[in-house]
């Protein structure tokens, strides 16, 4: 579609236990435009992660792809065999883990792991690659670039490792970065560091971002549009703005009133009760019902389906309209 | 002579050996905490505030300085009065999960402090359990289940249910919330807030989230590289902070925009990262990395101030 670079189309992802089944993604549909930035926001087993990984053919062994489309620049990513998907990832779609440590290899020097995938893709020579990974490191602030090569991943801070993972990501100039929980794992004041990096390192490119992040407070600062996933489904899709100022959704509600900040020393807590599903069974009803402060007969009963509540902003709440005009 | 301090920390220092070298984990590093209250520890990786906390609770020993628990000396008490006070100190971790043995039942894993210090009959203990597990929002059938059963945040709920088994008046809560999610972060921080009312339970609050620290603190000590550089009352550590790092700290907090105003934060370049803990920067330990060094900051080391109203910095410029 037209200005859409990936597009997620009803996506249903299954994952076989020993005596069950998890559906862990139930028809999540999403779109990231050329050049923009997605925050996919959820709690831990939201399916987040599941979602964006499968899309470029990462998952578990248990795990199925049971329905949808997961469209780059049109084609079917989910259609494409090994061997086109080695291809895609790495060249046009770049990753950065949480984890820097677990992802980088700590038997090679960090040079020659930035070179090989260049080289891997036939992006460029052995020659170009060489020059082009001390210019990256070069801009991704890491001082004396030519001596830094030849270091191993231990010999890193890691804000350093995370740098370094981002050099690894944008070496062939992607299209699109899946950046999973990038600054999780990091101290605030590194946080800062890294986001305003990848936020340059964007604009240079006129690259896409998928920002997987659990952070209200890094999604709203960092994306333009930000979708909530909740037990695999998505509950609420909207521009950052429209996000910040007319969440519809009471997950969305919830969790933004979970967060404590700064300044809010004397505030009443009001946690969401009761915590999130493992869904062994399709969803048949909203999942997030039986910790609602809306919930209704009707909620317990029926799947309210994402539908459009005003201009971008998406909402799978049979309650929606209530609760944008406050009216509950 | 009896302290009206819970605790006291008197320039405690603790360094390690490694390969050789000394890395500089804590010095010289005062506080104390009363009854009641919280004492916030922020700071950032390899700051010092985890040992900090174990030192105060002499799960290590200090090499220098001295920690007073009501009073008496815990570095210098005999093993048996020792064993005594360590009833009344307690220590909840980051990660439940790695805190408690996988093969035993969450049950049997808090009766064990009472096993261990031979408190009531079998079934009495078992009340205790019960009465616990349900003081923390766990169902008594808990007491059955493994860790593996139990989900992050019930793990960590079993946590402080351990951890309040002696009816302590100190607790040590290294990173608590960390690995929660944020709906359940702060169901927790709710309930260590009710506890603390309920049994005047004095707590040192570890964490690098600094809006928690906030809340749950009436104090709070900055750390850098194993200094305290600022300690102040919460309120006025978030309003004045007036050491440069503390600045950093708090400019780097990402907040969800206001929605009035709906801009969003601008993304700052920070310069350079923490030093390495085995040689700290002679002078101020932050001079290489703040925007206000001058010559003196490189040379000499600034003392701690009063500020006014017992704000404390350890900064040649604050003021």
């Amino acid at each position: 579609m037209a200005g859409h670079l990936f597009e997620v189309d009803n996506l249903n992802i299954e994952f076989r236990r020993s005596d069950d089944k998890v559906y862990a993604v139930n028809g999540v549909s999403f779109s990231i435009g050329e050049g923009g930035t997605l925050g996919i926001v959820g709690e831990s087993g939201s399916g987040k992660s599941v979602t964006m990984m499968s899309c470029i053919g990462l998952i578990r062994s248990n795990g199925t792809v049971k329905a949808g489309t997961a469209k780059f620049e049109g084609h079917d990513l989910l259609k494409m065999n090994r061997k086109q998907l080695e291809h895609i990832r790495g060249l046009e779609i770049g990753v950065i883990f949480q984890d820097p440590m677990t992802s980088l290899n700590p038997l090679m020097r960090i040079g020659d792991q930035i070179m090989e995938g260049m080289i891997e893709h036939h992006y460029a020579t052995p020659r170009d690659a060489f020059d082009r990974t001390i210019n990256l490191l070069g801009e991704m602030g890491i001082p004396e670039p030519k001596t830094r090569f030849r270091n191993y991943p231990h010999e890193f801070s890691g804000g350093m490792r995370q740098r370094i993972m981002i050099a690894m990501a944008l070496a062939c100039e992607p299209k699109l970065l899946i950046a999973d929980e990038p600054t999780t794992a990091l101290d605030v004041t590194v946080q800062m560091q890294i986001l305003a990096l990848l936020k340059e390192q964007q604009e240079k490119k006129n690259m896409s971002i998928a920002m997987i992040t659990h952070d209200f407070g890094v999604a709203t600062n960092f994306c333009d549009k930000i979708v909530v996933l909740y037990a695999g489904q998505v509950m609420e899709v909207a521009e950052t703005k429209e996000f910040i100022r007319r969440p519809a959704h009471p997950y969305t509600i919830g969790l933004k009133n979970s967060i404590i900040e700064v300044g809010q020393r004397d505030r009443a807590l009001k946690p969401i009760p009761g915590m999130a599903p493992t869904l062994t069974s399709p969803p048949t009803s909203c999942s997030f019902a039986d910790r609602c402060p809306l919930v209704t007969d009707r909620c317990r009963n029926e799947l309210p389906v994402l539908r459009q509540v005003d201009g971008n902003h998406m909402v799978a709440c049979h309650r929606a309209e209530e609760v944008l005009n406050h009216a509950v | 002579m009896p302290s009206e301090h819970l605790l006291q920390v008197e320039n405690v220092s603790k360094r390690f050996r490694v390969r050789g070298k000394t890395l500089h984990a804590v010095e010289n590093v005062s506080f104390n905490l009363d009854s009641g209250k919280t004492l916030g520890l922020v700071g950032e990786s390899g700051s010092g505030k985890s040992t900090l906390g174990r030192v105060a609770l002499r799960l290590l020993d200090a090499d220098g300085g001295r920690v007073l628990f009501q009073g008496h000396d815990i570095g210098r008490i005999p093993k048996k009065q020792l064993r005594e006070l360590r009833r009344d100190m307690q220590v909840i971790f980051q990660d439940p999960q790695a805190s408690l043995n996988p093969r035993m039942t969450v049950g049997a894993a808090i009766e064990d402090a009472y096993v261990i210090h031979k408190i009531g009959t079998k079934s009495d203990r078992q009340q205790r359990v019960e009465d616990l597990l349900q003081r923390v929002g766990l169902p008594p059938s808990a007491a059955n289940a493994y860790p593996h059963e139990l989900s992050g945040g019930q793990l960590q709920r079993v946590g402080i249910a351990r951890a309040l088994t002696l009816d302590p008046k100190l607790i040590v809560c290294d990173e608590v919330i960390s690995a929660l999610d944020v709906s359940i972060q702060m169901q927790v921080i709710q309930l260590l807030k009710e506890l603390q009312k309920e049994r005047n339970l004095g707590y040192i609050f570890i964490s690098h989230n600094l809006a928690v620290v906030e809340y749950i603190s009436d104090e709070i000590a900055v750390l850098y590289l194993g200094e305290v550089v600022e300690h102040a009352a919460a309120e006025d550590l978030f309003k004045k902070p007036s050491h440069p790092y503390t600045q950093v700290l708090l400019q780097s907090i990402l907040k969800v925009p206001d929605p009035q105003s709906e801009t969003t934060q601008a993304l700052m370049h920070i310069k350079g990262e923490i030093p390495s803990p085995f040689s700290p920067p002679p002078g101020c330990t932050f001079h290489p990395r703040c925007p206000f060094a001058q010559d003196i900051c490189r040379t000499k080391k600034p003392e701690p101030r009063d500020i006014g109203h017992g704000h404390v910095v350890s900064c040649h410029f604050a003021e």
